[in-house]
This record gives structure tokens, C-alpha cells and sequence, in this order.
């Protein structure tokens, strides 16, 4: 007893100490064989929907540029870290990515959150980071080195959807119902309510909610009385689902609509779900069913390899990868400071989601697409312009 | 008037199925004088066990929900006497901080559990009983919140039979007034304890499912809010007391929708918390109990 | 007896740590990281060892306390300390205003927890753990609605600050702190009520007194910590100070024991090399002799808090007085 009671701490500490400490340090990433790519996603967790989406869309990018014989004579390496979809892990990954792997660049993250905890670590070590799908306007605003291929909240929140609900849903009097325990929502929530009520629209209501909660009848019944035109709801998918089956248990029958947090094929799943969204939409980056050969070519693509159509997510991180390959390219180099300047002077650069520009805040300008709900199926419906 | 009346259905459908949760937590505290914190999460196994069910057969029907109910209770009630026969009793003498950190464990354990095995995602859960809505006025009432009152009545109605009219309902109010005594006199602490365990889990189960079908999207977290809300709903009414657990449960139910629907929903996360400390230094026996001070 | 002469001990530790921050530029950044999270993590779970350990109660709020001093502490750096400051203020200056922005997060978190405590300490165990629990859902609720903390979102662009130096200073004077208190004669308290309140009251100790009083400096520890943390990793959200994160602080406590000082300080360290040792594992795969496909290790990656669970099951079953407790038996002495 006495024996084992010293000896197992011991071993552990021993046993932590050697698989931590004896990897060796790799060579660097320039002057290797391969140009290596470090990427952090949630492949596990509550986000491990979105963060695999991502991911199987960068693989297939590395794919093709390799395929394609690489950039600078080189093939891309991609080196991937899995952050749980947990707060406080991501920086120890990137940490680990940049210092260990000496990567050349970093892709990721899909949630906004965690892109923030690793933008000051790749300022701080001038490694440029693409996130692939981050929509808070202050992840780039962290650092000249970090940059993003999807739209910003404010171009989503404030333009498209806020022109959409005016112009296309021909509604006055809009409710809203945000989840304040999600930094995405209550951003999405102020862009909007600004250009829809300078656009002539009226909030009748606004209701919130926190990410745990199930029971949505008494924000619901609070948002009935006002009897609104449209009702507005810039969640994730899974509260989207419940509340869409409260409202229609309630008699609510207007139209619900919402933004990107919607794309997830979860959202029409379940008894009753598809019937209780019919007709409803939600902005975002893509879709599959878009008539561009870029996107029909990626869908093929995607489709043989994975045996699944893709999403937004699946789109966003490809052309994350591309517009990183692209870079490196015209840089002649693999250079931070050189990277960095190429990517900042990317222009009408022809994605899978659509024709971009970066801009000086280094969001990518680029078009959204509105997707209908239609028989339990996503359908394009129109694409907005900025 | 029409919203207050809404509202009101609102809370007492949520109500009463914290009052089931939270007669769960009374009945162990009653005979082991310890929180099992598990129990949020069998309430959890409760509602995948029913999914699992559930799903064999497409058609939704009375009969058949109330099959999928008893399917699940019975798992559960069996889990319940697992965990307590592996881990709580081996603690039986312990301090009581030594139970209360193995009942965090065991919650936490199948917390993770879950995610492993049933994905951390949230599932849709099918529709067990056939669904109907009765309009009266503005103000809707919808099947799923009448099945809900139904079988949490029926249920406690039961319960409370159990506990006052049966035999083993008095081993168990003995073993609860004192073990030593009551075993003295030829009960079984132990049969009564496993009984006790089995009994709140199905109920936990009962809760579950009827959480699911309600709220058709479960994961293995969902068990987590309902729980502790339900824990201060069995504190609220006095913890130990049978009909206080259901008291409590239905005002902490109407108390949260009132607040959700007002200005201040955002703060409804907290409300149950602050009520639980009013209620412990003010009425520390919570509604309905007495309050025994500790012997040495 | 690691901590037998504490005075010792701390001038040791402080010497390292200056040390260690002297050189923090010459170490790998990734290592860097690893010992920040050493660091904190000690501090965090000698500071809750305190409540849960010596004066045995049951905490599940330490990341609450942490929470308001990493908010706190943010505030002053990152809103405050820009007027303060000169524009051209050498390097001294900053350091000296981050020191107060961890003592005023450190006081402000030891305010809240006088708050929580001294209603709250009249509750046994249980009552005692959910209030706590309670006590960081709150914190988490208040912190998603203050707007000008930036809400569910929280702080970004905090300066950083934090280094190996501060980190380990903050490490050994908790360490130096809670020891020295226990083992005083005033801390014997701290041991009587853990031993047996009832008997302790009846000895005319004010049992009441001494649970609030390990409230109080174990959420100033926290806090500080808190502050650490927030200038480490420079971003701080109310999720990141949840639930998951108390428990990992009372496992941490638990696994090196409750009350065993030294204990809790390795099983800090230990636990804060799991995650990136499993991390490793999770990237590789072994080969395995039935399959040509080498099996995938990825599974371990999620499998951290089902380990913590387990642990916390495992200990309480078998081995009760903690993994690192080598004076068997006693759970009960200090350090």
C-alpha cells in the first residue's frame, strides 16, 4: 500500500512530462519540404457541426491546390488542432500551431469567440489568420494581420437583412428575439434594428433569451399581443427549431426569419419542424443550388468526397484556404509581412461563395444569398449585393 | 387579460414538470439526507431512453406514449438503484461531503457520458403522443401542455397513495424518520433505500420525457437548468415534503414564465438562485416543512 | 514535509520566478504557456483548497470569484489606464498600474466573496455547494448584461501584461498565505471547524467567523488570479468562467487532496499538462495488428472532463484523502 500510494504519482508525473516534453521540435515551415498550414477548429463539442463543416471544406481546398501542383513548387501541409469548442483552448492551439510547427498562416475559427482569443497571438507573432466564417465586426479589428472571407455582421445584419425584411417581405412592424448569451445574436440584433428603423420599419417588440432555455411560449405571448408583420430571430439553429414549433402551437403565423446561424440541416429536423418553417428564410454564404460553375464544381467536388452536400460552413472553409494559396502566390514568399500586404490587396478574387474584395478593415466585400425554406429544403432565392 | 391567462398556462405546464423533477429530489433527500445531484441527469437518460423508443414506431398515439413513458421509467428506475447500489452506498458511513462530491461526479460522469454516446448535438425527439390544439378566445391551449398536467397529476396523485397507503410507503417514511429504529423493527434500510432510488428516477424518467415532448430537442446538457431550477422548487417548498415539491415546482414555473415574458427575461437565468438564498435566510425549512435542528 | 519552512520556501519560489521571467524571452512560447497555466492553475487551487480543503467546506463558485477579477481587473487596464497613464510612460508605470488592477480585482472579488458568504455560511454542505454554484450562474448572468463589459461577447484587446514573473510571485505568496494561516495559531480555526463544527462552536470557536474568513482571502486569491488570466490569454467572456471551470479547480483540489497543500500544488500542474498531453495523443494514431488502417487516437481529445468525472468517483470511492497525500490515513492535517 505504502508503495503504491508513491509510486503512482510518480509514474503519472512521468508519464505527462514524456508525452508532452519529448516531441521534438519541428523543422520550419519555409525551408521544409512543404509549406505547412496550421488550422484550429471545433471538431468536437457543442459547435462540432459547423467547426467539421469547415474543416472537410479546407481539406478539400488543400487538396485541390496540391493537386494542382502546389504554390511556389511546394505542397501545402495542413496541421490541424482541435479546440473542443471551448473557450480558453484555442489560444494554447494556436500557441502550439505557431511556435511548434512554425506554420505560415492561420485558418480558423468558425465561432467569433475563439477567432478573438487567436487574433492577438498571430498579431503578436505577424502570422496572418483567415477566418474562414467569423461575421463580429471586431475579429479583424484586432490587428493588421487578421482577416476573414465571409461578410461581417453589419454588412448581414444591417444591409441584407434589414433591406430584405423592408423590400422583399414588405414588413412594417417587425419583433425581434434575440439570445443575449451569444455575442453573434445581440451584434446581428443592433445592426439591424439601426437600418430597419432608418429604413422606415417599426420593432414592435424585442424578446430575449439565454442559449439554455427551452420554453419560448412567454417571450412568445408577450410577442403575440403586438401582432407583428415578421418576427426576426437571429439565433443558432437549435433554439430557431423550438421556438418556429412554439409559435405555430401559439397561432403565430407570420413569417420568422433569421441569419447564417440557421444553416444547419438540424433546423428542419424533428416532428413538425419542417411544417412549423415553412416559408421562412435566413440570409447567408452560400448555397448549394446557386447557378455559378464555381459553386456547381465545389458541390461536385465536395459531394464525391464526402458524400454529403456542403453548407456555408463547408464553402467558406474552402475559399479560406484558397484565398490563403492565392496569396502565398503572389507574394512569391511565405513571409508574414509579405503574405499579409498580398492578401490585403486580394481584389474580385472569383470564390466558391461568390466574387470578393478585401477591404481596408480586411473584411471580405462580397455578395449574400437568401435561402427559402420550402418542403423541409433549403432553396435559393435571391442574392444580395453589397 | 388574455396574455395573463396565456402566461398563466404557460407556467403551470413548465411548473409541473419541475414539480416532478423536484419530487425526485425530496423523496432521497427525505431517506439519505443528501442531494443526489445525479438526478438531473437521469431525468436526461429518461428523455433519450424515450427517443430511443419512440422512434421504433412512427405513429403517435396515447396508448403507445404512455408504453414509451413506462419503457423509460423502468430503465431509469433501474440506473437509479445502479448508482446508488455502486456508488453512493459504499459512502453510506462517509462524511457527508465525501457523498456530495461523488454525486457531482456521478453527474458530471453521465453528463460526458452522454456526450460520447449520444452526441453532443441536440436530437429531435418524436412525437409520442398525437397533438391537438383547443382555442378559447385568444388564449391557446395546446395538447402537449394538457398531457403534461395530466400525467404529472396522475403521477403525484400516485406517488402520494404510495407513500401514505402502502406498506413499503411506510417503510420508507420510518426509514426516513430514523433508520436505526426503523431497522430495529425489521425494515429493510437497504430494500428500502434501492426502492426509494428506482422510484425517483422513474419519475425523473417521467419528467424527461415529458420535458422531450414538449421541448423536442434533447441533448445531454438538457438536463442541467431544469435540474437545478427543480432543486430550489424541493427547497422552496420545504425540502423532504412531497406536496411542497409540487408547490414549489408550480410557483418557480409561473414566477420564471412572468419574468420571461416582462422586460427583464434576460435575468431570468438568475432568478431561480436568488429566490433559492431569500428562501434560505428567511424560511430555511422552505413553504411547507419544519425544521429540525442538528443533533450531535 | 515539502512546506516545513515556508519563509524558505517562498524566497525560493520568488527567486524562481524572476528567474523564470527574466528568461521568458529565450523559452519556447508554447512552454511559456503551458507554465502560465501552472502557475494560475496553483493559485487557483490553493486558494480554493483553503475553503473546500482546510476549513471543509464545499465551493463551486471559485471561477465566479475569478470572474470578477478578471473583469475588474480589465477594466482598469483597459478603460482606466489610458487616462492614467502618460502616453510616454516608460515601462515601470504600466507594470505598477497592472499591479494595482490585480490587487483592486483581488479586493473587489474578495467583497463578492463577503456577499455570497455571509449569508450563505450558515448552510451545511450541500445547501452550501448549490448557493455557490448559484452564486457563479449569477455572476455569469450579470457579467452577459453589462453592456459596457461588452456583454455575451466580453473583453478584447486587453493589454498583456501578465507574465511568468507575475504569475509565479502571485503562486508562491498564495502558497506562503494559506499555509502560514493554517498553521498559525489563529488558523487552528480553520481546522476545527473543518474537524467538527458542532464540537468547535461548543469550544467557543466562532465557526461562522472562520468560514467567512476563508471565503474571503480565497476569493481574493481567485480574483487575482482572475486578473492574471484575463492579461494572459487577453480576451475574457462570461462562458469562459462557467461551471466546467469550478469543477476543474475543486478536481484539482480534490485529486492532490483535500487540506494537503503540496498535493494540490502537484495535482495544479498535472492538471494543467493533461489537456496537451491528451491533446498529443488525440493527433496520432497507433497501428494496430488486425486493421491496416492505424487507429485514430482522436476520440481522446473529448474524453478530458468524462476523466475528471471518473476521477472525482474513483478518488472519493478508493483513496478518499487524495492521490498525492503520502501520510496515509490522515486527510485531515495540513499541508
Amino acid at each position: 500500500m505504502k508503495k503504491w500510494s508513491f509510486f503512482v504519482p510518480v509514474l503519472l508525473c512521468g508519464f505527462v512530462l514524456a508525452i508532452t516534453g519529448c516531441k521534438d521540435s519541428s523543422n520550419s515551415g519555409a525551408s521544409g519540404q512543404t509549406i505547412k498550414v496550421g488550422e484550429f477548429a471545433s471538431l468536437t463539442g457543442s459547435e462540432a457541426s459547423f467547426g467539421q463543416s469547415s474543416h472537410k471544406g479546407t481539406l478539400l481546398a488543400i487538396d485541390d491546390i496540391n493537386a494542382a501542383g502546389g504554390v511556389l513548387g511546394k505542397k501545402f501541409e495542413l496541421l490541424t488542432e482541435d479546440d473542443q469548442s471551448k473557450d480558453g483552448e484555442s489560444a494554447t492551439a494556436v500557441k502550439k500551431l505557431i511556435s511548434r510547427d512554425k506554420v505560415v498562416a492561420i485558418l480558423g475559427e468558425v465561432a467569433s469567440g475563439r477567432s478573438l482569443e487567436a487574433a492577438p497571438i498571430c498579431q503578436e507573432y505577424k502570422i496572418p489568420q483567415i477566418s474562414p466564417s467569423s461575421t463580429n465586426p471586431k475579429v479583424t479589428a484586432m490587428g493588421d494581420y487578421i482577416f476573414r472571407v465571409c461578410f461581417e455582421d453589419k454588412f448581414q445584419g444591417g444591409v441584407v437583412l434589414a433591406k430584405f425584411a423592408l423590400q422583399s417581405l414588405k414588413a412594417k412592424r417587425v419583433a425581434i428575439l434575440t439570445d443575449v448569451s451569444a455575442a453573434y445574436s445581440a451584434g446581428l440584433t443592433t445592426y439591424f434594428k439601426e437600418q430597419f428603423i432608418a429604413g422606415g420599419g417599426q420593432v414592435v417588440a424585442e424578446q430575449k433569451f439565454t442559449k439554455d432555455d427551452k420554453d419560448f411560449k412567454a417571450q412568445l405571448t408577450a410577442i403575440k399581443t403586438q401582432n407583428p408583420d415578421a418576427i426576426f430571430m437571429p439565433i443558432y439553429y437549435g433554439p430557431a427549431t423550438l421556438i418556429a414549433l412554439q409559435a405555430r402551437e401559439l397561432g403565430i403565423t407570420c413569417p420568422l426569419f433569421g441569419g447564417d446561424g440557421w444553416e444547419a440541416p438540424e433546423l428542419v429536423q424533428g416532428p413538425g419542424a419542417a411544417e412549423a418553417l415553412e416559408g421562412c428564410f435566413y440570409s447567408t454564404h452560400f448555397a448549394p443550388d446557386q447557378q455559378t460553375p464555381e459553386a456547381q464544381e465545389f458541390v461536385k467536388k465536395y459531394e464525391a468526397k464526402f458524400g454529403a452536400k456542403p453548407d456555408a460552413m463547408g464553402a467558406l472553409g474552402y475559399d479560406s484556404a484558397l484565398v490563403l494559396a492565392d496569396a502565398i502566390k503572389r507574394a512569391g514568399t511565405t513571409e508574414g509581412a509579405k503574405v499579409r500586404d498580398a492578401l490585403a490587396a486580394t481584389k474580385d478574387f472569383q470564390g466558391v461563395t461568390g466574387k470578393m474584395t478585401i477591404d481596408p478593415e480586411r473584411n471580405a466585400r462580397k455578395p449574400a444569398v437568401i435561402l427559402q425554406i420550402k418542403g423541409g429544403k433549403f432553396v435559393y432565392r435571391e442574392t444580395v449585393n453589397p | 387579460m388574455t396574455e395573463f391567462f396565456q402566461q398563466l398556462i404557460n407556467g403551470l405546464s413548465v411548473g409541473s414538470m419541475y414539480a416532478l423533477i423536484a419530487i425526485g429530489y425530496t423523496l432521497v433527500y427525505g431517506v439519505l439526507r443528501f442531494i443526489n445531484f445525479a438526478h438531473s441527469d437521469v431525468f436526461m437518460v429518461g428523455a433519450f431512453m424515450g427517443m430511443y423508443i419512440g422512434r421504433t414506431s412512427s405513429k403517435s398515439s396515447i396508448g403507445g406514449g404512455l408504453m414509451v413513458m413506462a419503457g423509460a421509467m423502468v430503465i431509469c428506475a433501474l440506473l437509479g438503484i445502479l448508482i446508488e447500489r455502486f456508488a453512493y452506498r459504499p459512502l453510506r458511513s462517509r462524511s457527508k461531503l465525501t457523498v456530495l462530491i461523488t454525486a457531482i461526479g456521478v453527474s458530471l460522469f453521465l453528463e460526458n457520458a452522454g456526450q460520447l454516446i449520444f452526441g453532443p448535438n441536440p436530437q429531435p425527439f418524436p412525437n409520442i403522443f398525437p397533438s391537438h390544439t383547443f382555442q378559447y378566445d385568444q388564449v391557446v391551449l395546446s395538447s402537449k401542455d394538457l398531457v403534461v398536467l395530466v400525467v404529472a397529476i396522475v403521477l403525484m396523485g400516485g406517488l402520494q397513495f404510495l407513500v401514505l397507503k402502502t406498506k413499503i410507503g411506510t417503510a420508507m417514511r420510518a426509514a426516513a424518520f430514523n433508520p436505526q429504529a426503523a431497522s430495529l423493527m425489521g425494515i429493510n434500510i437497504n430494500n428500502v433505500i434501492s426502492f426509494t432510488f428506482g422510484l425517483g428516477s422513474a419519475l425523473a424518467a417521467a419528467g424527461g420525457i415529458l420535458w422531450a415532448y414538449k421541448f423536442p430537442k434533447i441533448d445531454p446538457l438538457m438536463g442541467v437548468m431544469p435540474g437545478l431550477t427543480a432543486f430550489v422548487a424541493a427547497v422552496l417548498g420545504g425540502i423532504g415534503n412531497i406536496p411542497g415539491a409540487a408547490l414549489g415546482g408550480l410557483v418557480i414555473g409561473i414566477i420564471e414564465t412572468f419574468v420571461k415574458g416582462s422586460r427583464w427575461s434576460t435575468w431570468s437565468e438568475a432568478i431561480a438562485f436568488v429566490l433559492l438564498i431569500l428562501i434560505l435566510l428567511f424560511r430555511p425549512a422552505g413553504l411547507l416543512g419544519t425544521l429540525q435542528p442538528e443533533k450531535v | 514535509m515539502l512546506l516545513a519552512r515556508p519563509r524558505i520556501c517562498l524566497v525560493a519560489a520568488l527567486i524562481g520566478s524572476v528567474v523564470l521571467g527574466f528568461f521568458q524571452g529565450q523559452i519556447d512560447p508554447y512552454f511559456v504557456d503551458i507554465l502560465s497555466h501552472i502557475g494560475i492553475n496553483i493559485t487557483l487551487a490553493v486558494s480554493l483548497n483553503l475553503i473546500n480543503g482546510h476549513t471543509g467546506q464545499f465551493s463551486l463558485g471559485h471561477a465566479g470569484f475569478m470572474a470578477v477579477g478578471a473583469y475588474t481587473a480589465a477594466a482598469m487596464t483597459l478603460f482606466a489606464g489610458p487616462h492614467v497613464l502618460p502616453a510616454t510612460a516608460g515601462p515601470v508605470l504600466p507594470m505598477l498600474w497592472f499591479l494595482l488592477a490585480l490587487l483592486a480585482g483581488g479586493l473587489i472579488a474578495a467583497a463578492a466573496g463577503l456577499l455570497v458568504g455571509a449569508p450563505s455560511l450558515r448552510l451545511k454542505g450541500d445547501y452550501l455547494a448549490i448557493v455557490t454554484l448559484g452564486f457563479g450562474q449569477i455572476i455569469a448572468v450579470v457579467f452577459r448584461n453589462i453592456e459596457s463589459l461588452g456583454g455575451a461577447l466580453g473583453l478584447n484587446g486587453i493589454p498583456p501584461y501578465t507574465n511568468l514573473f507575475w504569475i509565479f510571485t502571485t503562486a508562491a505568496l498564495t502558497v506562503y498565505v494559506v499555509t502560514t494561516m493554517v498553521n498559525s495559531t489563529y488558523g487552528r480555526g480553520f481546522l476545527a471547524t473543518h474537524d467538527d463544527e458542532i464540537a468547535a462552536e461548543a469550544m467557543g470557536i466562532n465557526t461562522t467567523r472562520y468560514k467567512i474568513v476563508a471565503f474571503v482571502i480565497g476569493a481574493f486569491f481567485a480574483g487575482v488570479a482572475g486578473g492574471l488570466y484575463g492579461h494572459f490569454t487577453l480576451t475574457i467572456n462570461p462562458k469562459g468562467f462557467d461551471f466546467n471551470r469550478s469543477i476543474e479547480i475543486v478536481v484539482m483540489v480534490i485529486v492532490g487532496g483535500m487540506g494537503n497543500t503540496a498535493g494540490v500544488i502537484i495535482a495544479a500542474t498535472l492538471l494543467a499538462l493533461l489537456p496537451e498531453g491528451l491533446r498529443d495523443l488525440a493527433g496520432r494514431s497507433i497501428p494496430v495488428p488486425w486493421s491496416s488502417t492505424p487507429l485514430s487516437l482522436h476520440w481522446i481529445g473529448e474524453s478530458r472532463p468524462l476523466l475528471y468525472s471518473m476521477l472525482l468517483i474513483g478518488l472519493m470511492l478508493l483513496r478518499p484523502q487524495g492521490l498525492f497525500n503520502l501520510r496515509r490515513g490522515s486527510s485531515k492535517a495540513p499541508c
